[in-house]
């Protein structure tokens, strides 16, 4: 089982970090598909559910490290956004160690490699992403869901 | 007593527009089946007779008033507390011209649930309302006697708190049962004061749809829902989407920025 994970790279500093993975040598799994953006903040919720209905198991949102960003206060908004988003997803039942937010800067080419490494094997654990696929609704267990 | 609001609503309504201060009133009248008033516009005299408060009043008229103050002349509208918080809202997201609108508040005493024309006890938003205040008005009728019950605390968040304490699949399985029920009537997002794009993503033949509909819903509301409870009050399949807004609205924690 192949699991796809798909990460978002800000422009200036994660992206950069990943290129200096590559130019390092770094080994980081294949099965990240990086997604450039101009800034972190740019990632709407539809870009993480699009993901997600288009077969990915797990999505990691990268940025400037907090006060660092290009734009000056773009991660700022990347944070809040993402927290509420993760966390009404967490409640709508999506397992929300297939999402994560993490800082990586330019010069963290080790940094990234590790990250990804590491959260891959944490999806790779999880398996393949069976909910809020973009099909249609199926009502499942309704008696598990009556107990709440 | 919403008899007595009811009353100085009315002459309250036709002063205004004899002196011609307001052009119209935004107000509720009696409806098509008993037990459900509609929102209406009242352009002269006479027909303030027809103004209607009761607890059936359920409601929202901030979302109105968007239309109402493009038009010329100025718009009188009657607004409980959580109709206020809703309008202040709007004005601060420059949807509402403050100088076209004239507001009064008016004293609430919860509003009365109804299926199917009977009475089904206080309406969930009503159960759990926070607002006794009015954020934005010019005068006030009525709210002397607001008898209402006001929770605090923790007992605002209890459903939320509710699902959240169960493990992931089962919280997967409860909001699908739930979301199945949806037959996409975009009631929940029309009638929303704070759903006013005019181009909606969520419009057409939209991949997304099928389950992101409401995920997308509460998420566009984040930090600006007022809690009104309307989306779940309009839902025809009781689906309980304040849900999903509370829980935003619990988490919520505005940007902070440390240069």
């Amino acid at each position: 089982m192949r699991v796809n994970v798909v990460a978002f790279c800000c422009n200036w500093c994660s992206y950069a970090g990943a290129d200096l993975a590559g130019t390092s040598r770094l080994v980081y799994p294949s099965n990240v598909k990086i997604i450039r953006v101009p800034c972190s903040c740019r990632v709407d919720e539809a870009f993480i559910l699009r993901a997600f209905a288009r077969g990915a198991d797990g999505v990691i949102v990268c940025g400037c490290h907090i006060g660092d960003c290009h734009y000056a206060t773009g991660n700022y908004h990347t944070r809040q956004r993402m927290e509420s988003l993760f966390g009404l997803l967490a409640f709508m039942g999506m397992e929300r160690e297939r999402l994560r937010l993490e800082w990586i800067s330019a010069s963290e080419g080790a940094k990234f490699a590790d990250t990804m490494a590491e959260f891959t094997a944490q999806v790779e654990k999880l398996g393949k992403n069976e909910r809020y696929t973009g099909d249609c609704i199926k009502a499942t267990d309704a008696e598990a869901a009556e107990g709440i | 007593m919403p008899q007595e609001i009811n009353k100085k609503m009315r002459s309250r309504a036709r002063e205004m527009l004899a002196s011609g201060e307001v052009t119209q009133v935004l107000a509720w009248e009696a409806g098509e089946f008993p037990n459900y008033p509609a929102p209406a516009f009242f352009k002269d005299e006479t027909a303030c007779g027809r103004i209607l408060y009761d607890r059936f009043c359920t409601a929202n008229l901030s979302k109105f008033m968007i239309e109402a103050t493009r038009q010329t002349g100025r718009t009188l509208v009657f607004l409980r507390p959580c109709d206020t918080y809703a309008l202040a809202q709007l004005i601060k997201e420059n949807q509402i011209n403050r100088e076209k609108a004239y507001i009064i508040g008016i004293g609430c005493e919860g509003n009365v649930a109804v299926n199917e024309g009977e009475e089904r006890g206080l309406l969930e938003s009503c159960r759990v309302c926070v607002k006794t205040d009015y954020p934005v008005c010019d005068e006030l009728i009525g709210t002397e006697n607001n008898s209402r019950t006001v929770v605090t605390g923790s007992e605002r968040f209890e459903g939320v708190t509710r699902v959240e304490e169960t493990d992931t699949s089962a919280r997967y399985d409860f909001w699908q049962v739930l979301l199945s029920r949806c037959i996409r009537c975009n009631a929940c997002r029309n009638i929303c004061p704070t759903c006013h794009c005019k181009v909606c993503i969520l419009e057409g033949e939209n991949p997304l749809e099928k389950q992101f509909f409401h995920i997308i819903r509460a998420y566009h509301q984040n930090g600006r829902c007022t809690d009104c409870g309307q989306c779940a009050r309009v839902c025809p399949q009781g689906i309980p989407l304040q849900l999903l807004n509370r829980k935003l609205i619990k988490e919520y924690k505005p940007v902070e920025v440390q240069p």
